[in-house]
């Protein structure tokens, strides 16, 4: 009896083991299905990053600091690096200025008219950002849409420079990198419960009240996905800024572009690279303390 | 009591009224400076000027007429079709395995895919030049087609993955517990039910190839130089009017996928 239970636990626990060994080959078959396209992002982006941050640190005579030197003490670098910030910082805050109030009435529309509002958002993001710049390049030139506008209008005498300058870099940038403000916001606005908003009311709060008491915390996640995700583009946006800057405005893209094309300065391409990394690996870290950076992107 | 309700209500409608210009305002302009374009395209005129003096279709016909023109569009046509038919299969199967396999790490390997979109594309564009180099890949169409890939699959993930989310596992494992294999599994039972969802994801990738600019700086040229790189050294220059033509009919590209994209989404929910 006692020898017989024992042959059938043992029995029990090579089943087991077999099922264990079973689940383990199968968890390896699913998780080749990931390896192609993992393959291709180590080739093509995990690789050069690694070669890039080696590069950096690489001079004519051996490991050496003198790129990073560089990019503090010459000015080309440092004011490009702040001009950098500079838009960066407008071109988010211009769009959350922006982004919140049509986020919200989006949310206030009745479904028809939410999906056509949020179309409207949709067209332009998938709409070529080569096609919007231009655009931009047509409606703010010196004889553009804009400028015979204001001038009819009476508003101004001269035409104003729009293009080739800050100014319509910042617009540009504005126009594409909104829909990365609204459409997270949107998500996040349209889950907050409406019935919060009128319990708030019941309970005595003035509409400004439960707008920032009740409603607004609830839609800082999105606010907060959105603010990184512009802030972040922007900061290494090269298309947009290389022409409606006209090459006046240079932005650390293109110190990047520069050095690798024009001048074949690895090493000087690749400090800037880094740090520039850096800052958009902190911003996402930063982000995902309080949401799940994947969830940006739509995933799960 | 009374007073002071009627009071909140006209304040509240008062700044909805605020919301209504303002957020308007702002679909304008986000809206506008795309639609302006076509018109535009149209003209007669050298000079872009709003509303066109005259009608006429010199530029389709200067874009249509020009042999750089017509190298390019088929250069990057062809590219974005083999990106959406590489990027989709290589995107539902990463999905796939995220979803189903189960794995401490996968969150890792999901970060790891999503790369593409968070490193600035500057960046990659100088990364890929870097291994095209060793490679000789440079001014190919097969590198053209990795790097675009590239960009591509992570779309195809999270459009594959939102499309999971909401199936059934069940079915597919009732069909392999009736003796049918896993990949047949998933052929008969699961693709079919998450099909608008890849299709969406095959969407976002052909348009994704199809207007990637700056990785197309770098590592195109020559024979096969895309349509987005030949418009941006043409805009670097001057602003030449057949750009104007070109834009329009990128513009009734996109148009026509985000409506497809966006009748699947309907169907979807059905």
């Amino acid at each position: 009896m006692a020898n017989n239970s024992g042959r059938s636990m043992s029995i029990v626990a090579e089943q087991e083991r077999l099922i264990a060994r079973d689940a383990c080959r199968e968890r390896d078959r699913l998780l080749t299905l990931i390896l192609p396209a993992l393959t291709l992002v180590a080739i093509l982006l995990l690789l050069p990053l690694g070669w890039l941050t080696w590069q950096s640190f690489v001079g004519d005579s051996g490991l050496t600091l003198e790129h990073y030197v560089r990019v503090f003490e010459d000015s080309t670098y440092s004011k490009s690096f702040l001009l950098t910030f500079e838009i960066s910082a407008m071109v988010t805050g211009l769009a959350i200025l922006l982004g919140y109030p049509l986020s919200y009435m989006l949310c206030q529309l009745p479904p028809r008219w939410a999906a056509f509002g949020l179309a409207l958002v949709i067209v332009p993001f998938w709409t070529s950002l080569l096609v919007r710049t231009y655009a931009w390049m047509v409606l703010l030139q010196r004889r553009g849409l804009i400028n015979k506008t204001l001038i009819d209008l009476g508003v101004i005498d001269q035409p104003l420079a729009f293009v080739h300058n800050i100014t319509g870099t910042t617009i540009g940038m504005l126009h594409i990198m909104l829909p990365f403000m609204v459409l997270p916001l949107y998500a996040t606005m349209r889950a907050i419960d409406p019935e919060l908003m009128r319990a708030a009311a019941n309970l005595g709060g003035n509409p400004r009240y439960a707008f920032w008491r009740v409603f607004f915390p609830l839609s800082r996640p999105g606010l907060l996905a959105g603010t990184t995700l512009v802030f972040v583009i922007c900061l290494g946006f090269y298309v947009t800024p290389e022409l409606l800057g006209g090459g006046r405005v240079v932005m650390v893209s293109m110190l990047v572009q520069r050095n690798v094309e024009l001048y074949f300065q690895w090493g000087a391409a690749s400090s800037v690279a880094v740090i520039l990394l850096i800052i958009v690996f902190a911003a996402f870290a930063f982000l995902n303390r309080f949401l799940a950076v994947e969830r940006v992107f739509g995933a799960r | 009591m009374a007073q002071e309700a009627l009071n909140e209500t006209l304040v509240s409608r008062q700044q909805r009224l605020w919301l209504w210009v303002v957020g308007t305002l702002v679909l304008l302009f986000l809206i506008l400076p795309v639609l302006i374009v076509i018109p535009m395209s149209f003209s007669d005129s050298r000079f872009l000027t709003f509303p066109p003096p005259s009608l006429s279709l010199r530029w389709y016909e200067a874009y249509l007429g020009s042999p750089e023109w017509m190298d390019a569009t088929r250069v990057s046509l062809t590219a974005a079709i083999c990106t959406t038919l590489l990027a989709t299969p290589l995107g539902v199967a990463a999905a796939y395995g995220l979803r189903v396999a189960e794995a401490k790490f996968l969150r890792t390997i999901q970060l790891i895919l999503l790369m593409p979109l968070m490193v600035p594309i500057i960046i990659i564009a100088i990364g890929v030049f870097f291994v095209f180099a060793k490679m000789n890949l440079v001014g190919t169409m097969l590198g053209l087609v990795l790097a675009h890939t590239l960009m591509a699959t992570p779309f195809v993930v999270v459009t594959t993955l939102a499309g999971l989310r909401g199936f059934d596992m069940n079915q597919e494992n009732v069909a392999r517990s009736l003796g049918s294999p896993r990949f047949a599994a998933f052929i008969k039972v699961t693709l079919p039910q998450i099909k608008p969802s890849v299709i969406s994801g095959a969407l976002f990738a052909f348009i994704t190839s199809l207007d990637e600019v700056v990785i197309a700086l770098f590592i195109s040229g020559g024979e096969n130089s895309t349509l987005t790189k030949r418009m941006f050294n043409a805009l670097r220059d001057e602003i030449d009017p057949t750009i104007a033509a070109i834009s329009s009919l990128l513009i009734i590209v996109s148009l026509s996928i985000v409506l497809a994209a966006s009748l699947l989404a309907g169907r979807k929910t059905r």
